[in-house]
């Protein structure tokens, strides 16, 4: 297992490599600066600019200065907000974008999971079908509509909710988790149904059922186990997903995550804070998958990593 | 219930939408609106801004004495202007203030207001080393003189700009730099200002808290007792947070939902003029538009009234010049007809009769549903009165301004707000060197003229020479005007001593919140 691991971990590395490197061009030929406005900033001013963060250097000076930047750990200012390292703006982004989709998997287990195995128990019945609809319907809705929707109904006419805010007021995580989880409900509990019907009709179930256990033991004790491997490994992405895709429930919502600066780098071409934080997301993505791979692996015992003779 | 309004009203917490985060609150750095707006809360120029008529009023400087030649200002300070730490604030701050903001190092942007001053920019561009040549000294502790290259009629508005506000040169200095962007001076706890309120938080993304300051010298006029600035970048999640009552004031209002707040009467919505023009770039280095006549019939075949009032819907106002009526008393007379018959003659002249032969040209202007409304309308309006056909295609903020700004479009979408109250922040857009021309056009004789009304004390002679020079921009058209900018926001009936102004400028220390009822 800790073989895989390690050889995992150095396959990571030129990936990244990759990443920092395209990001890095990408971001240069997409056209206007970080400091073009509609204002002009007057030619003197602008290779002031220019000469204060290192973008008058020949290109390929620039990125062996940024790699070895950050090799130290330093990502450099971030070119529109001045007094912010992108270190900084990380740190600050990153707890809350976590905890927001540490919420919102939660909200997406319990709903897909509940949703899947009432459908798998009584397959093609209003059992089934309903929920299924449901996250049909769930998978479809975009978060951008389904966050107003909600806004709407429980904060302003209900009054019961915030509609914004994090941190403010315990109710302020309740819609922003539900927004953001209930696509992932969705796909979790298509997904739990699947595997469910699977496992349901193999032999060790039939024989658990012959032994005259109850339809509780057989689901709880003998197929979850089984059903829930492809939900493992659908975790890693839709954790990776959660985290760089929830940038349009913090606008909604008014969440000082770092989705937002993600996508508000890209717009100002805030050069440093774009690789800062793809680099830090391809890091998420790359870790959250192998995580997952771990549980599989360690869920089923077919798989045994790294042992292979 | 309880909700911000209900207990920051019975408290004297205003709660404001303030759009994006704001990149910076040093005055000499910033250069956006929502900064700007937090920055005039902490600290306080030499005048300030009469709330309703934007008259200079006094600041930090009591009095000011002008020389009979307009080119000497002579400000007395109030010796009980104070920094939030205590310390009186002196004619040295402001010398250092603009020593900072003149130093090439610092990279500002708005460095060029300062360059009516004596020296100015001479200093900036390093041609000269010693800042005691340029025109500005102290007396003593608590006179400031001032002198200038010319009578710069506009010269006390623009000092209740930030970027000619004074900084705390001590506080600069323990914190990092003086020409240094990242000097953390800036952050809650480190900041001294000497406006109505101190900084007490700036929570990344989250929230700008200010309180108000016990050392202000004016603080008996100051009832707000905190001001919370939410950066929130979407106006429809803004405009939900004011439905909700957690704000008393937007910075905006969702295009789509003007309408309904206009309908519905409930006097929540506040429609104001403000001192901007939006109009389109014709490329006169490019044929068909380096024919003043195309460029004139394109914009004398356009129906202004019906863009404003079917399309953009926000009580905008039809322009047929570039500079906004009643600019500090001004008012272009010269006007672009809107005449189809007209326009056609044009461009039969031209060459084009019925639009035969006119060449596939597009409109350019940055990704937003409200100019993809307005470039339609337009080029329905084109191709019904002359003709032609026109395509449209956008691209994002960034990339647009790069593509304008190396001259390769053909017409391209343009929106310009005044700085300060007074027609050359809008005329002396297009001069010819001016960097914000971006259409090519270069005329002489309006070149002149405009740095003709930059030596003239006289207001009514400096208005006669922009007259002629606004005629000269509307028979060569350059540029098309579209329509003159309003200030649309919501706002609680609770906030009081709010008024609307030209420049959007509400000075927070009038400010109060009283129930409704």
């Amino acid at each position: 297992m800790l073989k895989f691991i390690g050889f995992r971990i150095l396959q990571a590395i030129p990936v990244l490599l990759v990443v920092i490197f395209v990001t890095f061009l990408l971001v240069r030929m997409a056209p206007g600066g970080p400091f073009d406005e509609e204002k002009a900033v007057s030619p003197y001013v602008l290779e002031k600019l220019n000469e204060r963060y290192n973008l008058d250097a020949p290109l390929s000076e620039q990125f062996f200065d940024y790699l070895s930047g950050i090799l130290q750990g330093d990502f450099g200012p971030s070119f529109k907000f001045p007094t912010r390292s992108v270190t900084e703006m990380i740190a600050t982004g990153l707890p809350i974008t976590f905890e927001l989709a540490f919420y919102a998997m939660l909200v997406a287990l319990f709903i897909g999971i509940s949703a899947g195995l009432l459908a798998a128990i009584r397959p093609n019945t209003a059992q089934d079908y309903v929920p299924m609809s449901i996250a049909m319907i769930g998978i479809c809705m975009p978060s951008f509509l389904m966050g107003p929707i909600l806004v709407l109904i429980f904060g302003i006419w209900l009054e019961w909710l915030p509609v914004s805010g994090w941190g403010y007021s315990p109710g302020d995580k309740i819609l922003p988790a539900i927004t953001l989880g209930s696509t992932y409900a969705a796909y979790i509990a298509r997904l739990t149904r699947g595997s469910m019907l699977e496992v349901l009709s193999q032999d060790y179930i039939r024989t658990a059922r012959a032994k005259g256990l109850s339809t509780q033991t057989i689901i709880f004790k003998h197929a979850l186990k089984g059903g829930l491997l492809p939900v493992v490994s659908f975790l890693g992405p839709a954790i990776a997903g959660l985290l760089s895709g929830s940038f349009v429930v913090e606008t909604i919502f008014q969440i000082p995550g770092l989705g937002r600066f993600y996508v508000q780098a890209a717009f100002n071409r805030d050069y440093t804070m774009i690789m800062g934080t793809t680099i830090f997301f391809s890091v998420l993505i790359i870790f959250f998958n192998l995580l997952s791979d771990i549980i599989v692996a360690y869920l089923n015992p077919r798989l045994k990593l790294g042992n292979k003779k | 219930m309880e909700n911000n309004v209900n207990t920051g009203t019975a408290k004297q917490i205003l709660h404001l939408g303030n759009g994006g985060e704001p990149p910076s609150l040093d005055p000499h750095l910033s250069t956006a609106v929502n900064s700007g707006n937090i920055i005039s809360a902490l600290l306080e120029g030499l005048v300030t801004p009469d709330p309703v008529t934007l008259k200079p009023v006094p600041g930090v400087a009591a009095s000011w004495d002008i020389s009979d030649d307009l080119t000497t200002y002579t400000f007395h300070l109030n010796p009980a202007a104070r920094w939030s730490n205590g310390d009186p604030v002196q004619a040295s701050d402001f010398i250092y203030a603009w020593q900072r903001l003149l130093m090439p190092t610092l990279a500002a942007e708005y460095v060029y207001q300062l360059f009516v001053i004596e020296n100015a920019e001479a200093f900036y561009k390093g041609e000269i080393d010693d800042f005691r040549e340029v025109g500005v000294s102290a007396v003593d502790k608590f006179t400031l003189k001032v002198k200038l290259n010319a009578p710069t009629a506009y010269f006390l508005s623009l000092l209740s700009h930030p970027s000619t506000f004074p900084v705390h040169p001590e506080t600069i200095q323990k914190h990092g730099d003086i020409d240094d962007p990242g000097n953390l001076w800036t952050r809650a706890g480190n900041y001294v200002g000497n406006g109505p309120f101190v900084l007490t938080e700036w929570a990344l993304n989250r929230i700008v808290r200010v309180e108000k300051n016990p050392y202000y010298w004016d603080a008996k006029t100051v009832r707000l007792q905190e001001v919370r600035f939410y950066p929130i970048d979407n106006f429809v999640t803004e405009e939900r947070m004011f439905r909700s009552n957690t704000l008393h004031l937007t910075a905006g209002v969702p295009e789509e939902k003007i309408a309904v707040y206009v309908r519905d009467n409930s006097g929540l919505i506040n429609i104001s003029p403000y001192l901007g023009t939006y109009f389109y770039r014709f490329n006169v280095n490019q044929p068909p538009f380096d024919d003043s006549r195309v460029r004139r019939a394109l914009s004398m075949a356009i129906n202004r009234q019906q863009i404003v009032s079917a399309v953009t819907k926000g009580g905008q106002i039809p322009a047929y010049n570039l500079t906004p009526a009643n600019t500090l008393g001004y008012t272009p007379t010269a006007k672009i007809p809107f005449d189809i018959k007209a326009a056609r003659r044009l461009m039969a002249e031209s060459g084009y009769p019925q639009g035969k032969g006119f060449p596939k040209v597009e409109l350019l202007y940055n990704t937003s549903e409200g100019h993809r409304k307005i470039a339609i309308a337009i080029q329905q309006m084109w191709k019904i009165a002359l003709g032609i056909e026109i395509r449209l295609y956008n691209q994002d903020w960034k990339a647009f301004l790069e593509t304008e700004k190396n001259g390769d479009f053909s017409i391209a979408r343009g929106g310009w707000i005044g700085d300060y109250l007074d027609p050359n922040s809008f005329l002396d857009m297009f001069l010819t060197n001016s960097g914000n021309n971006r259409t090519g056009w270069s005329n002489q004789e309006y070149d002149q003229l405009i740095k003709q009304s930059g030596r003239i004390a006289e207001m009514d002679d400096r208005f006669e020479l922009f007259q002629q020079a606004e005629k000269i921009l509307v028979d060569e058209s350059p540029i098309m005007p579209i329509y003159n900018y309003t200030a649309i926001y919501l706002k609680s009936p609770d906030v009081k001593g709010w008024y609307g102004n030209v420049l959007n400028k509400h000075p927070l220390k009038y400010v109060y919140l009283e129930r409704d009822n």
